[in-house]
């Protein structure tokens, strides 16, 4: 027997509680962070039942996926909208529960102010009622999305009852092209494995590739695991994470902190270590990417085309989108782009959208929508002279929030118009009835923007 | 939560693969604070068109289909983590959600909510559906005890997997809250000499 650990294995193992036999284990959960969607009804079911919250200084809230991007020191307009709001305020302040809530200077994207905050850390098990918790494995966390009963549960026990995932790794090695981001490295991955080979599993994102990337760009990738169906992703914590961390609000400070980046350096998946599947791919073999159908899997280099497939369900999608298998997406015509989500909405995603905006100008039919992830990355986009430079070219910076990602709000794309999004999730009508999202790179979306139809941003910066 | 035992039914057949969580329940219905009413917006944007007239084309439409089961394509469920698909299917009436995948979360959320997912083989669910489509008054029994579903009046009949513990909370009706509570004693020992 081997007692050679992955990375996912030895956070795992250091969490659990105990076992039922044949059954699954009661995993101990470090922080809970909470939003208004999916809360509601778990605090309802512990009050039914006359439940206490069993740690309320372990839970964190924010308001986000339900808010407007404009005007958000006016009362929120939709009633619903402002009454679910309202209900959160409600709850974190009956139970001791921190938030961060619509206007707030720490405000913002769940996924994206719990790690600006330093609260994301290597080593530490981590939930949320959303399934882009995924993020926080960039840290080298096991971070995981669940459903509102067991919000309710973590409410409860701070625990989960949960049979441990298999393992998968995913290793890109070699150098990146010119142009490709993080975004188009997790697009591709996703393209080639599909949106369920990583169901069941937890998968580790391993080679230079990953190791060379930013905080930002790891949380990218991690983002969006669930789209191959993986619970969650990890990368190993290295000194890229502990920069990161350090000197943050809640990170921990001087001495303590040395303490812990001692641990954390014991947390890498150790040489040799067995991982149920692999995959490997060359870094060279990625360009610039998009998609065309329905689904994130449905991915292609923006240099190619369309496959063509007579599966039924593959037919229907193209048919909802419009497009035609064999054709390229290269020329198509935009009247929609978003720059924002839990998967692009940080400073530097914003930094690559200003470098190649500078001293060009949004083409005229295209509405272009820049919505920062937190309050925090708004406020940098300022400090930075970011906004000059989209008021300049004729984009609107907006407020924080998810926003156009999945459309709660007012930010909707119209019937039948394509949208190029940094978001997620191209599924029928997420971002709007009867929209159609085409995912890629804040670049692409950029460049898009400008110039009012798709592009071959490979050749264009060549 | 309700109690599992069997369920002998007609069932619904939605032939479509990767049948994501915003289509179970579209986002913009999400805005409630209780778990009632998700039921009437089940597969919202697929059972009516934008004008809010019925899409006769779609299966949940088709009054020839109808039942407590619903037998969807490959990877149901996938996407957002919203327990809002699990109320959705069972606020509309259905107990059973057969496919031969399915998503981890949703699964999980199925499960908390007294739903059963029976995954069964790819060959099986081609028979479910080809069956169900051409003669809609076929019914399917599904046992949970035993782990079987079976088309009845026919031979046609697999076994399904179902972890040992949720099956036993499917049958009592019990959740997992009430198994963590009785755990405090060891949750509080374990907080107490956490090593990381």
């Amino acid at each position: 027997m081997t007692t050679k650990k992955t990375l996912f294995d030895k956070v795992w193992d250091s969490h659990v509680v105990s076992s039922i036999d044949n059954g699954p284990q009661i995993l101990y959960i470090d922080k809970h962070l909470i939003h208004e969607v999916t809360s509601p009804q778990a605090f309802n079911e512990l009050e039914d039942r006359g439940i206490p919250i069993f740690r309320p200084d372990q839970i964190l809230a924010t308001a986000d996926h339900n808010t407007p991007t404009l005007n958000q020191d006016q009362p929120v307009r939709d009633v619903l909208s402002r009454q679910q709001l309202e209900q959160l305020s409600k709850n974190c302040k009956k139970n001791n529960i921190t938030l961060y809530e619509l206007g707030h200077q720490y405000n913002g994207i769940v996924h994206v102010m719990a790690p600006e905050l330093g609260v994301t850390q290597p080593g530490i098990t981590m939930v949320c009622g959303d399934s882009h918790t995924s993020t926080h494995g960039a840290f080298g966390a096991i971070a995981f999305g669940i459903g509102t009963s067991q919000v309710a549960q973590v409410f409860a026990s701070q625990c989960l009852l949960l049979t441990k995932p298999k393992s998968l790794r995913v290793t890109v090695n070699g150098k990146l092209q010119r142009g490709v981001l993080p975004k188009d490295v997790i697009l591709y991955i996703i393209s080639k494995l599909g949106t369920n080979s990583g169901t069941g599993y937890f998968c580790e994102y391993a080679g230079n590739v990953f190791e060379e990337m930013s905080m930002e760009g790891r949380m990218t990738v991690c983002n969006m695991s669930i789209e191959m169906g993986a619970r969650g992703g990890m990368i190993a914590p290295d000194e890229t994470t502990f920069n990161y961390i350090k000197g943050r609000k809640f990170a921990p400070q001087g001495e303590d902190f040395e303490k812990k980046v001692a641990y954390w350096k014991t947390l890498p998946t150790d040489d040799g270590a067995q991982f149920h599947k692999e995959y490997v791919f060359d870094a060279e073999d990625i360009e610039p990417m998009v998609t065309y159908g329905t689904n994130p899997g449905m991915g292609i280099k923006i240099s190619e085309t369309i496959p063509v497939d007579e599966n039924p369900s593959f037919k229907k999608s193209l048919a909802y989108m419009n497009f035609e298998a064999g054709e390229s997406l290269i020329n198509k015509p935009i009247n929609f782009v978003f720059i924002g989500s839990c998967t692009n909405s940080r400073i530097e995603d914003f930094r690559v959208a200003a470098n190649y905006i500078k001293g060009k100008k949004k083409a005229a039919n295209v509405t272009a929508w820049l919505v920062p992830g937190s309050k925090q990355v708004e406020a940098q986009i300022i400090e930075e002279g970011l906004k000059a430079v989209f008021d300049e070219a004729g984009f609107e910076l907006r407020q924080p929030g998810c926003s156009a990602c999945l459309a709660m709000n007012d930010d909707k794309i119209p019937q039948g118009e394509y949208c190029v999004s940094t978001s997620n999730r191209n599924f029928e009508g997420r971002q709007g009835q009867g929209s159609r999202t085409i995912l890629a790179s804040p670049l692409v979306a950029a460049a898009t923007a400008v110039e009012g139809k798709i592009i071959d941003i490979t050749k264009h910066l060549n | 939560m309700e109690k599992f035992t069997t369920l002998r039914s007609t069932a619904i057949p939605l032939n479509i693969e990767n049948v994501d969580t915003d289509q179970i329940i579209p986002a913009r219905f999400l805005k409630a604070t209780d778990k009632k009413g998700f039921g009437d917006n089940v597969f919202r944007d697929w059972r009516f068109h934008k004008d809010g007239s019925e899409n006769k084309d779609f299966v949940l439409n088709d009054s020839k289909f109808t039942g407590s089961i619903l037998v969807a394509g490959d990877n149901f469920g996938c996407g957002s983590s919203r327990e809002h698909a699990a109320w959705a299917i069972v606020g509309y009436g259905f107990k059973v959600v057969v496919s031969s995948f399915f998503a981890d979360i949703f699964k999980g959320n199925a499960l908390n909510n007294g739903l059963l997912p029976v995954q069964v083989s790819e060959a099986f669910l081609k028979t479910l559906l080809h069956t169900i489509k051409a003669h809609p008054e076929t019914e399917i029994e599904v046992n949970l005890q035993n782990q079987t579903i079976s088309i009845v009046g026919s031979e046609a009949s697999e076994n399904f997997e179902i972890d040992a513990y949720k099956k036993t909370c499917m049958i009592n009706g019990y959740d997992d809250i009430d198994y963590l509570i009785n755990n405090k004693n060891l949750i509080e020992a374990f907080e107490a000499q956490k090593i990381y």
